[in-house]
């Protein structure tokens, strides 16, 4: 499939020139045309922020709702529909600022859906306020002595928390971004892609150098499937703790996920907009009210 | 000291702790006395702890319909010793109380009527003080008459499932009670209400499942809520019927993911409601206003207690009127039910599914304390004429999701089903939902949205006019909402004064036209509210210019009774 299929090309788009959000959406399309996934059965949920307008420059399905929600309805989403190819596309502030509680609790959840996070340490539509994942002693017109707070880790949050595929890619590596996302959307179960990206209007110290300056790639002799292994390897990175790596992290197969769980679907795989309600079970069970 | 004599009705009440199996007693009682033949109503009123503190409820039992709180007490069942100053204002020199020699050891029975009868130390003897909840439904049962037949088996009913141990205990323990209630019975108990076997088969719910009932019939697919009383009973209902009835429930992580989630499954076709009370909606307020803008309906059940913030926990009111109608950024139609009586319940919730995806908005469903746990009995409660509507449409490959159109309704689509591709939006967009900070379509996209309350008014629910005369005239409009409607009911057939009539109002929002022409046709208008500001009178007098004359309040936590009615309305003239 022709990742041309998902172009947009009357859209008014809002990135700034230069923008690693540009890099991240080139590289979902050639995923997403990859697996020929049919834009009709794909809905990508988003945010608030400038990762959040993702939605609008590719053709799909979009729910484009509130600061920091997006897992709630991408979750309920695929769980109503379990035919649709879900993605949630979400900023570093709207994922572990806003959206902290929703993150922790969907990775409990388990749900088939992959997670998008662009992360670039800062908050752009806002113009330039720290983000949570912002490095220490970032300074910005609103920590003007610099950031005092730890850093979040989102995938040592993710791994412990049992997350089924947590994996961090850099933007500037569209084909590296690509094959991981295409991992992560065939992955059953919830798939957390935290995707490295320069702001170049609003972060003038986490630019595009300094990622390829500070991060390295998990090579053949890092094994995914064991937990302790991949926690240790989420904790590298970032002040004193050397460069952060790079590629699939963790990943656990045959989890159940949120929908297998759900008794709705264990003997019927209609999505639930197409079903009708029984009158008669429901007749019957009023009536087992007046008692034996 | 006893010679009690009842004649038609009774109202009784057990009192106890926390813990002492207070609601199962009712619950054993309910079912024991329909199942007799009688008319059966219960109301409980409890505190928010696990163990301890004073809980009580009422049944009440007639020979005619009973549906309403009544304060005055028959007989008062103390299960501890504090039961008595817990309800003194509640009992006269008519009550009877009933309890063990331990219980009423410091009851001055000076000041008030009372009968002993060895509860505790009869439980202690069959093998715990656990028992005596059993034994004291056992001698009520027995009091009022109920066969011992239906009354074992109605405990066989509750107690099956919790083992054979257990159940043959409370089978002994209902013995006991029905040997201690002969007892009481020589000593004067004498109870004539007429019994009507016809009642033994009707049907038995609870305002919550009356609620639950209209929400499955109107298509419900998906609940997501976060617990918080007095919601919570819908909500367990909800999960212990999704398997049955086909539909998602989930316990989401606060009420915000609650409400997200149910609008994520709704833009995917499946009706969708969550469940929540004061502080928790106020959490849900961003949310409602994403729903209003997107345009994907909801179904909101605010089931209301005395706020604000944490409140009265467990108690009933009527204060969230202004949160649902107002609580929101940015201007929305949006419809508020509140049902008064069981039939209601069912088909406003039913509606409520009709007319969230009719209109694509968040309706509310406006319920409290009191009408989620009363129960009563009725003949029946049929769906038969409740269809679910379908407005979900096939797209095409053109499809525009905000569509402007001349009554303000765009065709909805589902991603999925049809070959067009279906985008929402929370910023302000364009027919196909993208951002737009074009001035223009602003205005004309806030145009398309209100211009939906066209249609909603013109559909909107009168209000159900009682009175008790033949001529449908009258001087004074009494008027209440959603859980008033009994106790007004029967305060003002009691009262039997053809100048009085009752307009109760079942769609708060918008209002009915009759509603004004009801109020203008009266000499005086009183509206009775359980909240201290008189929410509902303001709206009306807002939305129609008319005034309400006279407001009577309540803002302590309980229900108003049919006392405390008919005693305003004796007033009335003199006022």
């Amino acid at each position: 499939m022709d990742p041309e299929i998902f172009d947009m090309p009357d859209a008014d788009v809002a990135w700034c020139p230069g923008c690693g959000d540009f890099l991240i959406l080139k590289s979902l399309k050639q995923a997403l045309a990859d697996l020929e996934i049919n834009p009709l059965e794909l809905v990508l949920v988003s945010g608030i922020g400038q990762a959040g307008k993702l939605p609008h420059y590719l053709k799909s399905n979009f729910y484009n709702g509130l600061h920091g929600r997006s897992l709630s309805p991408a979750t309920a989403i695929k769980a109503s529909n379990p035919q649709l190819v879900v993605i949630d596309v979400s900023g570093d502030g709207c994922m572990y600022g806003e959206g902290g509680n929703h993150f922790l609790h969907n990775i409990r959840r388990n749900p088939d859906i992959t997670n998008l996070v662009h992360n670039n340490m800062v908050y752009g539509l806002t113009k330039g306020q720290a983000s949570p994942t912002s490095q220490k002693d970032f300074k910005t017109p609103f920590q003007v002595e610099g950031v005092f707070e730890e850093p979040f880790n989102p995938l040592s949050v993710a791994i412990a928390l049992g997350a089924t595929f947590v994996a961090r890619t850099f933007a500037g590596n569209t084909s590296q971004t690509t094959e991981i996302i295409k991992k992560a959307i065939k992955h059953r179960g919830y798939a957390l892609v935290d995707i490295f990206q320069p702001c170049v209007t609003f972060n003038k110290f986490n630019t595009f150098q300094w990622f390829k300056d500070n991060t390295y790639q998990l090579d053949d002799s890092h094994d995914p499937t064991q937990i302790k292994l991949a926690f240790e390897k989420s904790l590298e990175g970032g002040d004193g703790k050397g460069k952060f790596p790079l590629g699939i992290f963790y990943i656990e197969q045959g989890k159940r996920t949120f929908e297998d769980n759900l008794p709705v679907y264990q003997e019927d795989k209609t999505p639930l907009f197409q079903r009708k309600v029984d009158k008669n079970k429901l007749k019957a069970f009023i009536e087992s009210k007046r008692g034996m | 000291m006893s010679n009690l004599k009842l004649e038609d009705e009774a109202c009784l009440v057990l009192c106890g702790e926390a813990g002492q199996g207070i609601q199962t007693v009712e619950n054993i009682m309910i079912q024991a006395l329909k199942k007799g033949g009688y008319h059966v109503f219960s109301t409980k009123e409890y505190m928010s702890r696990v163990r301890g503190g004073q809980n009580s409820t009422e049944i009440r039992v007639s020979s005619r319909r009973v549906k309403a709180y009544k304060e005055g007490i028959d007989i008062l069942v103390a299960l501890s010793p504090q039961a008595i100053d817990h309800l003194k204002e509640r009992i006269s020199s008519k009550t009877l109380i009933i309890g063990d020699e331990e219980i009423l050891k410091d009851v001055d029975d000076r000041n008030y009527r009372l009968l002993k009868s060895p509860f505790i130390s009869r439980a202690k003897q069959l093998g715990g003080i656990i028992f005596s909840n059993v034994i004291a439904a056992g001698t009520l049962a027995c009091i009022m008459g109920v066969d011992k037949k239906i009354f074992d088996n109605i405990i066989t009913l509750l107690f099956k499932s919790k083992g054979e141990e257990i159940l043959k205990g409370d089978l002994k323990a209902g013995d006991v009670g029905y040997e201690l209630g002969y007892k009481l019975m020589e000593k004067g108990i004498t109870i004539k209400i007429e019994k009507d076997p016809k009642i033994s088969n009707e049907i038995l719910i609870n305002g919550t499942e009356a609620v639950g009932l209209g929400c499955i019939s109107g298509g419900c697919r998906f609940i997501s809520s976060y617990p918080m009383t007095p919601s919570s009973p819908l909500q367990s209902f909800l999960a212990s019927n999704a398997s049955d009835f086909e539909l998602i429930f989930e316990q989401a992580e606060d009420e915000i993911a609650a409400i997200n989630m149910a609008l994520g499954a709704s833009y995917a076709g499946a009706r969708a409601m969550t469940a929540t009370s004061g502080s928790g909606y106020a959490l849900m307020v961003e949310a409602v206003g994403l729903a209003g803008m997107i345009e994907t309906p909801v179904v909101i059940y605010l089931a209301q207690r005395p706020g604000p913030a944490v409140g009265l926990p467990t108690r009933t009111a009527q204060e969230d009127l202004n949160l649902a109608l107002y609580g929101c950024p940015g201007e929305f139609p949006r419809i508020i039910f509140a049902p008064g009586k069981f039939k209601d319940a069912l088909e406003l919730s039913h509606q409520a599914f009709n007319l969230a995806d009719k209109y694509q908005i968040p309706v509310f469903i406006l319920s409290d304390q009191y009408f989620a746990d009363m129960y009563y009995n009725l003949p029946s409660l049929t769906i038969e004429d409740l269809e679910v509507e379908n407005y979900l449409l096939e797209t095409s490959q053109d499809y525009k999701r905000y569509q402007l159109t001349s009554d303000g309704i765009s065709p909805r689509g589902v991603p999925g089903y049809g070959l067009g591709l279906v985008g929402v939006d929370s910023d302000e967009h364009d027919e196909e939902a993208h951002i737009t900070e074009d001035l223009n379509m602003r205005t004309r996209m806030v145009d398309k949205r209100l211009k939906k309350l066209d249609d909603i008014k013109k559909e909107a629910i009168p209000g159900e006019l009682f009175s008790t005369s033949s001529n449908g005239n009258f001087k004074n409009l009494i008027l209440g909402w959603g859980s008033t409607y009994w106790p007004l009911k029967e305060a003002l057939t009691l009262f039997d004064d053809h100048d009085i009539a009752l307009l109760h109002i079942k769609q708060l929002y918008p209002l009915h036209p009759e509603v004004a022409e009801y109020i203008k046709k009266a000499e005086r208008s009183v509206m009775f509210e359980n909240n201290a500001q008189g929410q509902m009178a303001n709206l009306i007098e807002s939305e129609t210019g008319l005034k309400i004359d006279k407001r009577v309040l309540k803002y302590n936590g309980m229900p108003f009774s049919v006392e405390e009615i008919y005693e305003v309305l004796e007033n009335l003239e003199e006022d």
